[in-house]
């Protein structure tokens, strides 16, 4: 029977290297020609195995997460051309109500700006979030769902809304036609529509 | 005296048809035991069947009164099967797209034969808000939350909110104006979520630098719908949340609520 004295591999877990150098073998780094004790432990294998199924799985849930957000969406850009300022009238432009999501409004004197120009108003209603009507023979703006009211400047008036009507960022592009870009949205409430982007003056 | 022979009456042609069917090798390969008319074949039954082994072999006789019970849970179930079912038959003829949503709905009523479906799984689907909300009353008057049973009342609570969420989800597939409006209200909450949602508190803390990680096309609002408004997005992952991803998810907590029942002493069993 060959002598295994320090060769087991639970002579390894109670530490092969101590036991190589007990019985004289050369230094740890360099194992015996005949050293029979493991190169990783069964408890250091299970970690690493543990340890990458783990990492694995979280890879795959956060990969899962990502999934969720498309990259591609079926929707009309935040940022579009409305024509010539000389193609509206005063007052308000349905026009790109249901493709855009916004009222162009032409006011010979706005009440923040002090002058004639243009406006964008969002069509969200700020109570929950309908789509409000222009009614044209009363001047407002009147939600179908509670029966918020809105002034033709966006100010509420009546029903549950507890803000006015948000201002889209509304510019001139260089070609001279009118720019609105729904990303930036100007809230009167918090003395945003002072802002000279909130309305174009012509 | 002449010798009298007992015989036993001949069988009549009906017996003996099911005594030799129930001893074909078909019949006995499916059942493996007898009629229950035994102790031993009554738990048979029961153990030998994969859909029955769900139940206890026995149960207290108060497990079946009415007034302990009120059998809310159980109904609860019923209406689930019966939701799924429906559901199921309705998704032959439902389109989850902008095109086709709406008018598939109303084929269900007009065109399909009995045109009643689409209406039996709207109320089910009603009667199930209502049976688990008594379930979960019933539960409470009992005290069958106590220990060692309040595991299995969070699980309860999970499953409310997985019930309420299939109705949310369920509503919005006929896209009539009732349907988008309610989703568009409802999914504006999850925009004001803290941190998740572009207009909740601390969503402006997340940012690298100048550009900003949490925004109205990149928030839990903008997972949910699929999109920045309630559109094609919404509709095909409410769709598929409805019929697919929810009625998973219930059903391996129905399981779990169904065996943690038994564990901790079987139904209308004593606190």
């Amino acid at each position: 029977m060959p002598n295994l004295a320090g060769k087991t591999t639970s002579a390894a877990s109670r530490g092969g290297a101590a036991a190589r150098l007990g019985t004289g073998k050369p230094a740890a780094s360099a194992r015996a020609a005949d050293d029979q004790s493991p190169l990783i432990t069964r408890r250091a294998w299970m970690g690493v195995a543990w340890g990458s199924f783990s990492a694995a799985s979280a890879a795959a849930l956060a990969a899962t997460g990502r999934f969720m957000f498309p990259n591609v969406l079926n929707e009309p850009p935040q940022q579009f051309v409305a024509g010539f300022p000389s193609e509206y009238g005063m007052g308000v432009d349905e026009r790109w109500k249901e493709r855009n999501g916004v009222w162009i409004v032409r006011t010979p004197d706005d009440i923040v700006a002090r002058a004639s120009g243009f406006y964008a108003l969002l069509v969200t209603c700020t109570h929950l979030g309908c789509t409000p009507n222009y009614l044209a023979a009363e001047a407002k703006f009147k939600c179908p769902c509670h029966g918020s009211g809105f002034r033709t400047t966006g100010i509420n008036f009546e029903g549950p809304a507890p803000r006015p009507l948000e201002r889209a960022r509304i510019v001139l592009a260089d070609d001279g036609q009118i720019l609105v870009d729904k990303a930036r949205k100007f809230q009167q409430e918090l003395g945003q529509w002072t802002d000279p982007e909130a309305f174009l003056r012509i | 005296m002449a010798e009298t022979k007992t015989v036993a009456p001949k069988e009549s042609a009906s017996v003996r048809l099911w005594n030799w069917l129930t001893e074909t090798q078909v019949w006995t390969s499916v059942f493996r035991h007898s009629r229950p008319d035994t102790d031993r074949n009554r738990v048979l039954v029961m153990l030998s069947n994969v859909f029955l082994h769900l139940h206890p072999v026995r149960i207290r006789k108060s497990g079946v009164k009415l007034r302990y019970t009120w059998c809310m849970g159980g109904l609860s179930f019923f209406l689930f099967l019966v939701l799924t079912f429906t559901g199921l038959l309705l998704m032959f003829y439902y389109r989850p797209t902008l095109e086709y949503a709406y008018t598939d709905i109303v084929g269900l009523r007009e065109h399909v034969p009995l045109g009643i479906m689409r209406e039996m799984h709207r109320w089910g689907a009603h009667a199930m808000v209502i049976t688990v909300w008594l379930h979960m009353f019933r539960v409470f008057m009992t005290g069958s939350y106590k220990p060692p049973r309040e595991f299995n009342w969070s699980v309860g609570v999970v499953m409310l909110v997985l019930t309420l969420l299939l109705s949310f989800t369920g509503y919005l597939l006929p896209w009539d104006q009732l349907a988008i409006w309610a989703i568009t209200v409802g999914s504006n909450m999850a925009r004001a979520t803290p941190f998740l949602g572009h207009e909740g508190p601390g969503a402006a803390l997340l940012r690298l630098g100048d550009v900003p990680l949490i925004h109205a096309y990149d928030d839990a609002r903008f997972a949910l719908l699929g999109g920045s408004f309630v559109g094609e997005g919404a509709l095909l992952r409410f769709y598929v949340l409805h019929c697919v991803g929810l009625p998973l998810a219930i059903a391996v907590l129905m399981a779990v609520h169904f065996w943690r029942v038994r564990k901790d002493g079987g139904i209308s069993g004593p606190l």
